[in-house]
């Protein structure tokens, strides 16, 4: 037996999962409270006591782990223009499993600098300008912070031409200051993989530390990435197979939370029908977007807010029925359904968030008419072909109907612009193990691969 | 010299694309850095394109008729994000049926673009007041 210790420590729990590489099968998961106050392996200890000891005890040829604890990545995204320098910025923190706490654009405010020092990011990224183009902004950006009263790891992503001059105002305050390739070298072009590394790197290397998470690293051999960007590595890895073992082609993966919800695809989005027209910035093949406003717990009633009319169309309740089930789920977020109906109010909430969700998360289609007919014009990636959805994370686990909510992924005829899948099987991802696979593929892709396709389940 | 940049594209929703390559070509070859927004352009594209690549010129086509409609606002946008005196040349079949082009052309510049374009220009003349517009020939 060649027994694997992988740890996911979460904002609440730390997950510990141990596997077989030999019979490639778990031999237990086990999760206990986050412990991140007094010393974070006293949880991991405690989740780990829960999975039976072999006799002559554990001996784990590899011990992994990724975090989410102590906030996760925090970031903070900066670019020029709102619709491109600064959502490429954001786009590529999101990618590399960040926290994105606001993202601001043009020169900074007193007030943007204000929410900097007070919500202290983990990292700043720092964007704008193409290759050659507008120099000003960043500049301007980077005298700006380096008269911040605090000191904060920076990468810098953007306009090349400019990038060591705003390096070298930047150290004057700040600690470590990394440049990375522009994350738009030109106009429409979205280039996130080197400002991606660049922060795995500051969070190996500086934030890990920060956060007191070095004290597992005396135990384990390290902790190698935040949460977010293991599920986005076990993602691809089932999505594209590895060597000789086929993957499940392009996916979507759903994980809704109590506060939250992200949605993962892996798909290149190209039209799926012809004539019809790319705009926009391009996407990554492998996308991430998390919804802050779309939790099934703790959003409850910003989420009956946006779905509005839907909910009700879906319930066939009247108002007053919707605002007295959210006044008692006010009361305790975690109210477990009493009678049938309640539980159909809280599939519908499942619903209406990752519905929600995955409509911010696919591509949308308009339609020009001219006399010689349509054209259309596709924004984002069409995922009208996808026919792999996985649901993950604690909501989902313990709903008992897993699939009713992952509905809300599926392209409605009523929204015909929305690209979202249009006839896709569902799976879930029953013993919560994406983030551990994320972490085995770096030591052992095809057997994390493999285990995937075992372990996740058709519903 | 430094690169000059423009930026190219097609406004409204026209899909008129033949005239936009041909450009594009004329003016790369003419030494210009050309951002290329292709056809069925907004006015925020445009502006958003130019700021970023800190581009020296606008290039507005409207092929379909409906120019007028399309334009209106863009250089007061432009001033309202920062880019108030960017160069903004616009061609092509601008309004529709058969106007005297000289009105045309008044209506273009009262709406703040430096130089307006009959339809069929073809692309040295502009090319070369883009070069004067910009101090980029000795005369
Ligand atoms: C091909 C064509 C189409 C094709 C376009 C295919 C494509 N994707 O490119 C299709 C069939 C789709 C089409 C559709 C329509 N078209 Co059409 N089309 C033409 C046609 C025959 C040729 C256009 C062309 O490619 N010209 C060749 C290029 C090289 O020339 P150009 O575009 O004018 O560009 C040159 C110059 O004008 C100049 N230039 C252009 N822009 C600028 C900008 C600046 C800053 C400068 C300096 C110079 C400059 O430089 C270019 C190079 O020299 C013209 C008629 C004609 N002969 O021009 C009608 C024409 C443009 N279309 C016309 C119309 C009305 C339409 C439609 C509304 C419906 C219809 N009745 O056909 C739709 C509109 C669709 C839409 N939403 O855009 C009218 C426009 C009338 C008007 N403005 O008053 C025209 C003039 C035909 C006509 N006489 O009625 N069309």
């Amino acid at each position: 037996m060649q027994a694997v210790l992988l740890i996911d420590f979460g904002s609440t729990y730390t997950k510990v999962t141990v596997v077989d590489l030999d019979a490639e099968i778990i031999l237990g998961t086990a999760r206990a409270g986050t412990t991140i106050e007094t010393n974070i392996m006293e949880g991991m200890k405690a989740a780990l006591a829960q999975i039976p000891e072999p006799i002559g005890g554990w001996k784990f040829v590899r011990k992994l782990a990724c975090s989410s604890a102590a906030g996760g990545l925090k970031m903070i995204a900066s670019g020029l223009v709102k619709e491109l320098t600064a959502e490429a910025a954001r786009r590529a923190a999101l990618g590399a499993g960040a926290r994105v706490l606001e993202v601001f654009s043009y020169e900074l405010s007193p007030k943007d600098l204000d929410r900097i020092v007070v919500s202290k990011p983990d990292i700043l990224l720092l964007a704008g300008g193409t290759d050659g183009g507008n120099k000003e902004v960043i500049l301007k950006n980077a005298e700006l912070l380096s008269n911040l009263p605090i000191s904060l790891p920076v990468v810098i992503a953007g306009n090349k031409v400019v990038a060591a001059q705003a390096e070298e105002m930047l150290r004057k305050q700040h600690n470590p200051v990394v440049v990375a390739d522009n994350v738009m070298p030109d106009l429409g072009v979205l280039s996130v993989e080197s400002a991606r590394l660049a922060i795995r790197e500051v969070y190996l290397s500086h934030i890990i530390k920060a956060k007191g998470l070095d004290k597992a690293e005396e135990y384990l051999e390290r902790i190698m990435m935040p949460t977010p960007s293991a599920v986005l590595s076990a993602a691809e890895l089932l999505a594209q197979g590895e060597g000789s073992e086929p993957g499940w082609g392009e996916l979507m993966i759903v994980d809704v939370g109590g506060a939250t919800t992200d949605v993962h695809s892996v798909a290149k989005g190209d039209p799926s029908k012809p004539s019809v027209m790319l705009k926009g910035l391009p996407e990554p093949y492998v996308k991430r977007t998390v919804e802050g406003d779309l939790g099934m717990r703790y959003s409850s009633e910003a989420l009956v807010e946006i779905a509005g009319r839907r909910l009700m169309d879906y319930l066939g309740w009247t108002e007053e029925q919707v605002s007295g089930q959210l006044e008692l789920l006010k009361e305790n977020p975690w109210r477990i359904p009493q009678t049938g109906e309640e539980a159909k109010f809280d599939v519908a909430m499942g619903r209406m968030a990752v519905g929600l969700a995955v409509d911010r998360h696919a591509g949308t289609i308009e339609v020009v008419y001219t006399p010689f007919g349509a054209s259309y014009i596709q924004n984002g990636k069409d995922l009208t072909p996808l026919t792999v959805v996985i649901g993950t994370g604690g909501v989902l686990l313990h709903h008992p109907d897993p699939a009713e909510i992952l509905k809300g992924t599926v392209f409605n005829p009523q929204e015909p612009t929305i690209l979202k899948p249009q006839n896709p099987a569902f799976f879930l991802d029953k013993e919560y193990i994406l983030a551990a696979m994320g972490l085995l593929r770096e030591v052992s892709p095809q057997i994390a691969l493999r285990m995937m396709k075992k372990y996740i389940v058709k519903l | 010299m430094e690169q000059k940049t423009v930026v190219l594209g097609v406004i409204g929703s026209d899909v008129h694309a033949v005239g936009n390559r041909i450009l594009d070509f004329a003016f790369t070859q003419a030494g210009f850095k050309v951002i290329n927004i292709g056809v069925l352009a907004t006015q925020e594209e445009f502006i958003h394109s130019a700021i970023e690549t800190n581009a020296d010129a606008i290039l507005v086509s409207s092929l379909y008729g409906h120019g007028e409609m399309d334009c209106r606002g863009l250089r007061e946008k432009c001033q309202e994000k920062g880019i108030g005196d960017i160069i903004m040349y616009v061609g092509g079949n601008l309004v529709c049926g058969k106007q005297e082009f000289e009105s045309v052309k008044e209506r273009f510049l009262a709406m703040g673009f430096n130089r307006v374009y009959p339809p069929g220009t073809l692309p040295d003349l502009p090319i070369e007041d883009l070069r004067k517009d910009l101090g980029m020939t000795i005369n």
